[in-house]
């Protein structure tokens, strides 16, 4: 096979990306405990996790530039590397999210404890299915998990309104607990923020298998 | 595909040199004003369906062609004098390949074989083919010069100015850059690009980007088949066949 060096270069592309994914998941698992612990330590370690990706974005992003510049890349190659170019901006915010969710974690706790809003756990668990099946699908380049992706974000989106709604309803019941209520709200923007990451990197994937750009 | 002229219509055309058969099938509507470019590993036939384009290949021996090629709905091997076909489809080849004599003769060559004998008309075709191959600010103080004189990028201009001043309507190319260096190269996509306005040109190249750089429509050719001919934004971002992705990523063996 020629290119030998080519193909190496996009096989460690291809695996620092879901290095990065998989930290990025790391950090995902840790938030939801940390939320439903109220977790400070954990919640510490994540927001510190962020500078590696942050790290890790900027090395994959170099990589790719300096691929272009030297391999003049086309067709599928250029699709993946201009995909992944995108991806890991997503992947990057994801994890910036997850530093922000914490960074309310560590808020609430300074707070008299409020009962979590109903719902919030299968908001998380939609969330997290997403994001795992997200990364799984760019490993494999599995279109059909990458558009299953893409169809559940409507599920996040209704219930971050269902959750949005009920919190509305705590605080006009109990004035007291509007503190928490608003940390919560901000909280399940961020998830559902997480989910259209999960969306974005979902369309990019099916980009570089199929040439068609989603438009979303 | 769009839906400009085809100044080519090829239909089923097969060439065998003896026994080997190195065209098969060919089926490809070539557009007026457009440039289309043909890629494919040396051995693929393209060079050899270029030469079909304007019968260079009669010069060769035991060559044997079927199927049919229409120029304008003109069919070039049976319905046209091949002199008449040739001085509507010019050539210019790999190596530039200048006749030993001035520029101004080089240029005024055709015009003069085709009957033009009156100097200021000479003068005018020849200053006006240099022009619209981008050579005249270089050359118009040294016209009585050899053309072996100048750089292989501005002979290579000359040949083009030579196969201009013949008002052609198509003009092939094959690999006209390949003995360039990247400046002279870029010289020559830029003035091929210019020259689409008023001709179609068919370019055989073995560049990768040069094809994608200045090409409307690109076609692959592997073993002597047209194994794919699309828009070249579309072949060279998302080519719907393996083989084609695979020569134009650089995957082999």
């Amino acid at each position: 096979m020629t290119r030998q060096v080519f193909i190496q270069e996009l096989e460690q592309l291809h695996n620092n990306v879901i290095k990065m994914g998989s930290i990025v998941e790391q950090s995902m698992n840790d938030t939801i405990l940390a939320l439903e612990n109220i977790d400070v330590e954990l919640a510490k370690k994540i927001i510190i996790r962020d500078d590696e990706i942050d790290l890790l974005e900027q090395n994959i992003e170099r990589d790719c530039i300096n691929i272009i510049a030297k391999q003049q890349p086309i067709a599928s190659d250029l699709r993946k590397i201009t995909s992944i170019m995108k991806i890991i901006t997503d992947i990057e915010r994801m994890a910036d999210h997850c530093a922000d969710i914490s960074e309310y974690i560590i808020d609430l706790n300074k707070k008299p404890k409020a009962k979590a809003p109903e719902n919030l756990d299968k908001m998380v668990t939609a969330m997290k299915k997403m994001v795992i099946d997200t990364i799984d699908s760019f490993v494999t380049a599995d279109l059909k998990k990458a558009n299953n992706v893409i169809a559940s974000d409507d599920e996040v989106d209704e219930y971050f309104n269902v959750i949005r709604d009920d919190l509305i309803s705590m605080m006009q019941v109990n004035k007291d607990v509007i503190p928490q209520c608003v940390d919560y709200l901000m909280i399940i923007k961020y998830l559902e923020r997480m989910a259209d990451h999960a969306t974005n990197i979902a369309e990019w994937i099916t980009f570089i298998v199929t040439g068609d750009l989603v438009l979303s | 595909m769009n839906d400009t002229v085809s100044k080519f219509s090829v239909n089923d055309l097969d060439l065998f040199y003896g026994s080997f058969q190195a065209l098969k099938k060919i089926n490809m509507e070539i557009k007026e004003n457009e440039i289309t470019a043909f890629i494919g590993p040396s051995g693929c036939g393209k060079s050899t369906f270029l030469k079909t384009l304007n019968r260079m290949n009669d010069l060769v021996e035991n060559v044997q062609i079927g199927g049919n090629i229409y120029l304008d709905g003109v069919d070039i091997y049976s319905d046209i004098d091949v002199i008449k076909l040739r001085s509507r489809v010019g050539m210019v080849f790999q190596q530039p390949n200048p006749f030993p004599m001035s520029i101004y003769d080089n240029v005024a060559y055709g015009p003069r074989i085709h009957g033009i004998k009156k100097k200021n008309q000479l003068d005018e075709i020849v200053e006006k083919s240099l022009r619209q191959a981008a050579i005249w600010d270089e050359v118009k103080d040294k016209l009585k010069k050899s053309a072996l004189a100048v750089s292989g990028g501005q002979q290579q201009r000359v040949c083009i100015a030579r196969t201009l001043a013949v008002e052609p309507e198509v003009i092939l190319m094959d690999e006209p850059t390949s003995a360039l260096d990247p400046i002279s190269t870029l010289k020559i996509e830029d003035l091929a690009v210019e020259l689409k306005k008023d001709y179609t040109i068919i370019i055989v190249t073995h560049n990768m980007q040069q094809a994608s750089r200045i090409s409307d429509k690109t076609a692959f050719f592997l073993l002597g088949e047209m194994i794919e001919y699309g828009d070249t934004h579309q072949i060279f971002n998302n080519p719907v066949d393996k083989k084609t992705e695979d020569y134009i990523t650089g995957r082999f063996g």
